[in-house]
């Protein structure tokens, strides 16, 4: 019963529509010509000095670790 | 039943392979025309015949705005020989165009490439990109990026060298 439900038409058809619709937002990528907003200042994580220090203290008193933060750049992708 | 299931997952796999639908510019195919891709900005000079350098940049790139002195350079010393260097911006906003080309007063033709229709044409591969085209529209030389002194000899070499062909 189960292996007939699991071979049916239907099903099959259900499970291949949803691949395709999950396998289709693989496709999407924000091309190189439209990151003008993500190269906008406001997107760079270290642009408030205070902020990132304090983050570090709160981050250093949890973990007893800093750094690591990641790279530097706004992330616009360029070159 | 089963052949029916299977025709059907072909067709879906291959639907979903099939690429977005872009057919990128690159190295030996043809540029696409410039008075037909709808830029604004500024008037398009006269490129019948002449050796072209299409530089697509934009105002928030700071690679873009690094390469500029460099394409300054290159329009002071190839120009008089038959280059025409095109700067395309693809900045959506003009005023965000305006302010830069105001400010940097390039000596080359900029233009505005607002509604991305050139630059999704061509489909450049990373910000800036320079497409080196010959006499005969076609692009000879890509270059991805802006990596200083390296991508202005080699930049220098290859304007040399189309410009010695014959139209």
């Amino acid at each position: 019963m189960k292996t007939t439900v699991l071979r049916s038409g239907p099903f099959l058809l259900l499970v291949l529509l949803l691949a395709a619709t999950l396998a289709g937002c693989s496709t999407v990528q924000v091309k190189p010509w439209e990151r003008a907003a993500l190269a906008d200042y406001t997107m760079r994580p270290d642009r408030d000095p205070l902020a990132t220090t304090l983050a570090e203290h709160v981050y250093f008193s949890r973990e007893t670790a800093s750094g690591g933060r990641g790279v530097g750049g706004s992330g616009c992708g360029c070159n | 039943m089963l052949s029916r299931t299977r025709v059907l997952t072909c067709a879906l796999l291959f639907l979903v392979g099939l690429p977005a639908g872009r057919s990128a510019v690159r190295t030996g195919d043809l540029f696409p025309s410039l008075s037909d891709a709808g830029l604004t900005g500024g008037a398009l000079p006269d490129i019948t015949g002449k050796v072209v350098l299409v530089d697509f940049w934009a105002s928030w790139c700071a690679p873009c705005k690094a390469s500029f002195p460099a394409l300054a350079r290159l329009q002071q010393d190839y120009s008089s020989k038959g280059l025409v260097i095109v700067a395309v911006s693809v900045d959506e906003k003009p005023a965000a165009y305006a302010g830069f080309v105001k400010r940097f007063g390039p000596p080359f033709v900029t233009l505005l490439d607002q509604k991305h229709e050139l630059v999704t044409a061509v489909d450049v591969p990373a910000m800036p990109t320079s497409f080196v085209i010959d006499r005969h529209g076609r692009v000879r030389f890509l270059h991805a990026g802006f990596r200083g002194q390296d991508t202005e000899s080699e930049l220098r070499r290859q304007i040399e060298m189309l410009l010695t062909e014959k139209g």
